[in-house]
């Protein structure tokens, strides 16, 4: 640091506002009013080695704020439109602000839905197999990252390949085994899967687990180990207590993932040419135009026709709950991918 | 005798090495890592590999469903040729699914990586950045994808859609220009696709080491050079990564036409189609998906590391060089006896 400060140009202002400055050459350069003050706009704007310029900061949270409206953007249409009365639609003048805050679209569309019980349904066919991922996952994680057996390179490199492979190819089969099983169009035709480790996603939820138990140092559960701990207590005494983020990162996205996913819902549960009773909010919003006309023509009293408002009320609610849900646990969510320990330490 | 004797001695010989093996505890923790996989082990014989062959063999048959049971009927490659020459929509549609996903996966990556590196800049109100960028990942889902698109909320209003996708149907066949141009027309949401992505890139860079930059700073280096000379060879199983889960992703979401085909064929009810016709049509989708994944991570790694390059070609020239000298010493020694041969002659 003295160092430092001994080799720094050494200035001082002389009367005329000029500066005198002695670089630690020991030349002499006189700089002038005009010239100090173009340097030090020029070093507010671009910069200094040590400071960021205000130019390049500038640049960036434009971008990143008009980057950032242009992603949210569909979300803020969607809102203003579910408000909007049929008026404010067809009304040129009212592009974003609608005229009143009128909840009609949301009865409409709830009530067509069914929200509160599809919503209960989505919570149950969400949640169940979270669980059940949860506990397998980890078991299979840990098996993986803790013990040494032949064959397994061979089973993570099928573990890898089965998340790449599109579940379409075995859909047909896995239809017709559930179907002479006879749990098609039960919940267990979602949870059984999910307790083999076969869940939707389930490789990566694997590959979490695995990532975060082989950080557990070895010595700890040795250590448990000559304490008179068998492999199992080993397990869920020492390995899940210090697994916790990745307990969060796997029950959190798994949640997310089962509660959006319509296509295997509505062919495994929800059923396609017999309906069984599950539904859930996005299985709903799929078949929001039919739902909605059968429920205008049998409604008693007078309901609109199906409109834009209709439509992005019914799409908001769907969402709705992952939203609050999004809000409330965000920490957990924008660290989850820094905990998890997939970008490496 | 003597041979009763060798038989014993054999039995000994055997016992000792039993008690000399090393592995006992070794083969013991072997035998409870494969119970802890236990569970992926039976899913994977009963969702992965028992569907995958059924569902082959369903593809070379014909299948009919009676009262009594599945009607088989082989018709060997019929339902490929049939799928691929009578098909109304499944080879454009594949053809489509390619072209489009071979552009956005670049699209969407280099746009994660760009949000990542703006939002790893020393910037203020970073988590608000983070929270927006997120969102997206826990609204994608195919059903309400499709009510946005429907709405016309997945554009980019600024831009004019309609003047970029005329002009490329003017350019291009409308093989290409159909997938391009619809992707321009949901641009938003084909870059909702990038939450996670974003976050993978994010932590990565967050994870790199400082001195690294400051080494190459003090080198002279500009932030160009930095970003190219080490951000980007650092970060490259992180892209490779995010190609991989980009295809994943895409290949399986319910805005993809191809798998609600699949769906709609399988329970068309039908003389020609089926489940038989179905999986040879899930079993082609499939294959082109992996060959894409194969493709582009071919693409990716045979792109190697300016430095790495240069170690082998100098690791070459050593060899070379080595061989060489070898060459000479053999030459000389050779010599060296020829002469002692004539001198004595």
């Amino acid at each position: 640091m003295p160092k430092r400060t001994q080799e720094q140009a050494e200035s001082k202002v002389r009367d005329d506002g000029s500066v005198q400055i002695v670089t630690p050459s020991g030349e002499i350069l006189i700089k002038d009013k005009k010239q100090i003050t173009k340097d030090k706009i020029r070093k507010f704007l671009l910069g200094t080695k040590e400071q960021e310029g205000f130019l390049k900061v500038f640049i960036i949270y434009a971008l990143l704020i008009c980057i950032g409206f242009i992603y949210i953007y569909p979300i803020l249409h969607m809102v203003s439109t579910s408000f909007m009365t049929l008026d404010d639609l067809l009304d040129q003048s009212i592009n974003w602000i609608p005229s009143s805050f009128n909840l009609d679209n949301y009865k409409q569309a709830a009530t067509s839905m069914d929200f509160w019980g599809s919503f209960g349904k989505s919570i149950i066919l969400a949640g169940v197999p979270t669980i059940c991922n949860l506990i397998s996952c980890s078991v299979i994680g840990y098996g993986l990252a803790r013990f040494e057996f032949p064959g397994k390179k061979v089973v993570l490199g099928i573990i890898i390949f089965t998340f790449i492979l599109p579940s379409q190819i075995t859909m047909i089969p896995t239809y017709v085994l559930y179907s002479n099983m006879g749990i098609l169009g039960t919940i267990w035709a979602f949870i059984l899967p999910s307790l083999l480790g076969q869940g939707i996603n389930a490789p990566i939820f694997i590959l979490i687990f695995w990532q975060f138990f082989r950080q557990v140092p070895k010595v700890l559960i040795e250590a448990a180990q000559i304490d008179g701990a068998g492999f199992w207590k080993s397990f869920y005494r020492i390995s899940i207590p210090s697994a916790a983020p990745a307990i969060i990162t796997v029950s959190l996205f798994s949640f997310v993932w089962y509660w959006n996913e319509s296509y295997l819902t509505q062919m495994y549960v929800a059923g396609v040419t017999v309906k069984s009773g599950w539904t859930s909010l996005i299985i709903q919003l799929d078949q929001f135009a039919t739902n909605y006309s059968k429920y205008a023509t049998t409604a008693t009293n007078a309901v609109t026709n199906i409109n834009e408002s209709i439509n992005m009320s019914g799409t908001m609610l769907s969402i709705l709950p992952l939203l609050i849900m999004y809000f409330v646990l965000q920490r957990y969510f924008v660290e989850s991918i820094d905990r998890s320990g997939i970008t490496g330490e | 005798m003597s041979e009763k004797m060798s038989k014993e001695e054999k039995k000994q010989a055997r016992k000792n090495r039993k008690k000399m093996k090393a592995g006992r505890l070794a083969k013991r923790e072997a035998i409870t890592g494969l119970l802890f996989i236990t569970p992926w082990i039976i899913g994977a014989l009963m969702f992965l590999a028992y569907p995958l062959i059924t569902s082959f063999r369903y593809a070379l048959n014909n299948i009919r469903i009676t009262p009594l049971g599945m009607n088989f009927e082989y018709v060997g490659y019929e339902n490929f040729t049939q799928v691929l020459l009578s098909d109304a929509e499944f080879p454009m549609q594949l053809a489509d699914y390619v072209v489009s996903t071979i552009i956005s996966v670049p699209i969407i990556v280099v746009f994660a990586l760009i949000i990542a590196i703006m939002l790893n800049q020393n910037i203020k109100g970073k988590g608000f950045f983070r929270l927006i960028f997120f969102l997206p990942v826990i609204i994608v889902s195919g059903p309400i994808l499709g009510m946005l698109n429907e709405e016309g909320a997945g554009s980019i209003t600024a831009i004019d859609t309609q003047a970029i996708t005329t002009s490329i149907q003017g350019v291009l066949p409308s093989s290409l220009a159909d997938p391009i141009s619809s992707i321009f027309e949901n641009m938003v949401t084909i870059l909702w696709y990038s939450g996670v992505q974003i976050l993978i890139f994010l932590s990565s860079l967050q994870k790199m080491d400082r001195s690294m930059f400051e080494a190459a700073k003090i080198d002279g280096g500009s932030g160009w050079e930095c970003f190219w000379k080490i951000t980007l060879p650092n970060i490259k199983p992180m892209i490779l990564l995010n190609i991989v889960y980009t295809i994943v992703f895409i290949s399986n979401n319910e805005q993809n036409t191809i798998i609600e085909l699949i769906k709609t064929s399988m329970f068309a009810g039908t003389q020609e189609k089926g489940y038989g016709y179905a999986s040879a049509m899930a079993w082609m989708y499939s294959l082109i998906v992996v060959v894409i994944v194969i493709l582009f991570a071919v693409l990716f790694m045979a792109k190697k590391d300016v430095y790495e390059k240069q170690v082998k070609k100098a690791k070459k020239a050593h060899k070379k060089e080595l061989r060489q000298l070898k060459k000479i010493e053999r030459r000389s020694a050779r010599n060296a006896k020829k002469n002692a041969r004539a001198g004595r002659v």
